[in-house]
């Protein structure tokens, strides 16, 4: 176990305001130097169960342990963690370098040795030589670094992040989400990381926490979420799914409309039953004589190019839409009919995901 | 655009710019240019040490009423909305009576015969009457009372502007309360505090019916001033020089702010 890491257990923690319960019963336990974050739609609990894990807010029942010492009741000053919020809540009449030097001087740490961590600190977010810039000064993208360095220059053994790239362009985004992977690993605190967005989710974690009305659904790594949902709520909030009511036939088999689909997985034993297509498991057929595929005939309703992929939507007979996407290169163009022509597609029993429905 | 601003114009130029134009042209011509005015408010003692007092009771009230009025805007930021709007409406709720009836009301409460000195005689606190009014002591408890919503309504509207996870962050870095009030809280708030302190000054420096009521004529204001030239010695010319010199000060004051913060967050415009 990495000393510079903490390891954090929720036991049922569970908070309501009046009649409304923003996080109910959740238990979760993340090993010290796993990066692991809380993904939901807005109202789900994952920014309460933040506020609960940075002390700012008071659980309602169950209670906090950091590497097994209870801090559910320690005001989050004394729990030492390090804390990156949205809007980043960069001190504005502070300098660079005295938001980075902040939590030395809270921790009334010798004078003499600020510059040098605050130098350090800032040179491992890229920002070597900020110290004196003014926070208003700075794009998002700096401001975000600033937060981050503040967050780490005291070295927590526990980083939450609330949203920290909300508020950056895609581009921004896509490559902070890089850095701060690669940032985990140098410094190997665990991460808490909140985001309603799910591919941010899966580019960073070691494990998902999906979360939906204040529950916790299911929480998994990124590969077995997206390919082994608990239930119809996580395939759909995870990739690009269509979501299709079956018909249980037996052990291995659904039947979608009057098609009858083989899965290589079990059925969930439940009634309601939800097909999961991912977008990118539907394949054109070939033609290879392959009896164990799953193969389902539609009208090709649109095409849409987006760039590196395009997306064809698809109706079957019975007037279900489905959608496919192909990498966008010739060899795929050629076998996509013009909107109005019939294609069939082959979903292989291994990517055939049964669900059961999730309670609205 | 001319033609659609010239009423409002007309109406400045009717109510401040002609009286303030008759007040100096008042002040500097009586039978010809003069200064007299002028001279007699620089070498005369009576005006020389009612500024002073002027000046004195005003820093003295502004820092009264910095010190009751900060922390009732802390609290009225702190709590949730309802309880906020509450602790406002009683800050304002005095400013809708008239400042006449609340002078009064400090003498009832302050005056040797009064609900202050009757009780404490009744305690058996004191043998004697204490003297709280008709002196500079009235004079102050009163003025801190009127001017305190212009005191705390700046500071409220400067502390909300304050983004609440910046407190939370500080806690998060390691500063406990008082640190992160000291550090964050605190700083921020500066302008609402310069804000505040300049309304209740610069009002304070023309404050009159409750120095006149509550001060017994021995606490001679400025504007107490104004008011004797007038009705004891029918002198207009003094009267106005002694005003022109107030509303000089205040001008002053404002400036010096401004190179500080925007007026308008004095004012209350932001």
């Amino acid at each position: 176990m990495d000393k510079r890491a903490e390891s954090v257990e929720i036991r049922s923690a569970s908070k309501a305001y009046g009649a409304v319960r923003a996080l109910d019963d959740v238990s979760l336990n993340v090993g010290a130097g796993e990066f692991v974050s809380l993904l939901g739609p807005s109202g789900s609990g994952k920014t309460t169960l933040l506020g609960i894990l940075g002390g700012f807010i008071l659980p309602s029942s169950g209670s906090i342990f950091f590497g097994g010492r209870d801090v559910t009741w320690m005001p989050p000053h004394k729990r030492d963690i390090g804390v990156v919020f949205q809007n980043y809540a960069l001190f504005p009449h502070m300098s660079v370098g005295e938001n980075v030097a902040f939590p030395l001087r809270a921790r009334r740490l010798p004078k003499a040795a600020w510059p040098e961590k605050v130098r350090a600190a800032l040179a491992m977010v890229g920002l070597a030589g900020y110290e004196a810039r003014g926070v208003a000064q700075l794009s998002g993208g700096q401001r975000q670094r600033v937060a981050l360095a503040r967050a780490m220059i005291f070295e927590p053994r526990l980083i939450l992040m609330d949203e920290p790239l909300s508020a950056l362009d895609k581009q921004l985004r896509e490559s902070m989400q890089i850095e701060l992977r690669t940032l985990h690993r140098r410094i190997g605190a665990t991460i808490i990381y909140v985001t309603h967005d799910q591919r941010e989710a899966l580019t960073m974690s070691d494990r998902v926490a999906v979360m939906k009305d204040g529950r916790l659904i299911q929480i998994d790594e990124p590969a077995r979420l997206h390919d082994h949902p608990a239930n119809s709520f996580v395939a759909s909030f995870i990739g690009e799914a269509t979501l299709l009511p079956v018909r249980r036939v037996d052990a291995c088999r659904v039947a979608l409309g009057d098609a009858v689909l083989r899965s290589a997985r079990p059925i969930p034993a439940e009634d309601a039953l939800m097909l999961a297509v991912h977008s990118e498991k539907l394949l054109i057929d070939d033609g290879a004589d392959d009896a164990a595929r799953n193969r389902l005939t539609g009208t090709v309703t649109d095409v849409v190019y987006q760039g590196e992929s395009l997306r064809i939507f698809l109706a079957l007979a019975d007037g279900t839409a489905l959608s496919l996407r192909q990498p966008s290169h010739h060899e795929a163009h050629r076998r996509i009919p013009p909107v109005g022509g019939s294609l069939t597609v082959t979903l292989h029993p291994e990517d055939t995901i049964v669900v059961p429905k999730a309670s609205a | 655009m001319l033609a659609l601003v010239s009423p409002a114009l007309l109406v400045i130029l009717a109510l401040i710019v002609l009286p303030v134009g008759w007040l100096v042209w008042q002040s500097i011509y009586h039978d010809g240019f003069t200064l007299e005015n002028y001279r007699r408010i620089v070498t005369e003692d009576i005006y020389w040490r009612s500024f002073a007092l002027t000046f004195e009771i005003s820093l003295l009230v502004t820092v009264l009423a910095l010190l009751l009025g900060y922390p009732v805007a802390y609290l009225a930021n702190a709590v949730p909305r309802g309880w906020s709007v509450l602790i406002l409406a009683l800050v304002v709720l005095p400013f809708w009576t008239s400042v006449l009836v609340r002078a009064y009301a400090w003498l009832a409460l302050l005056q040797r015969t009064g609900v202050i000195n009757q009780f404490l005689r009744y305690l058996d606190v004191i043998g004697e009457p204490l003297a709280l009014v008709h002196n500079t002591f009235g004079t102050v408890v009163a003025t801190v009372h009127i001017l305190l919503p212009f005191m705390v309504l700046p500071l409220y509207a400067t502390m909300q502007k304050i983004p609440g996870d910046l407190m939370q962050a500080g806690a998060s870095l390691g500063a406990g309360p008082t640190h992160a009030f000291l550090r964050i809280f605190l700083p921020l708030s500066l302008p609402g505090v310069l804000a505040g302190c300049t309304m209740v000054f610069v009002l304070c420096l023309g404050f009159y019916i409750t120095p006149e009521l509550l001060g017994g004529g021995r606490t001679v204001m400025v504007s107490m001033l104004v008011s004797r030239n007038v009705e004891l010695y029918n002198q207009f010319g003094a009267a106005s020089a002694v005003a022109v010199v107030l509303l000089l000060s205040v001008l002053a004051i404002f400036f010096v702010v401004s190179r500080f913060i925007s007026l308008d967050r004095v004012l209350g415009q932001k």
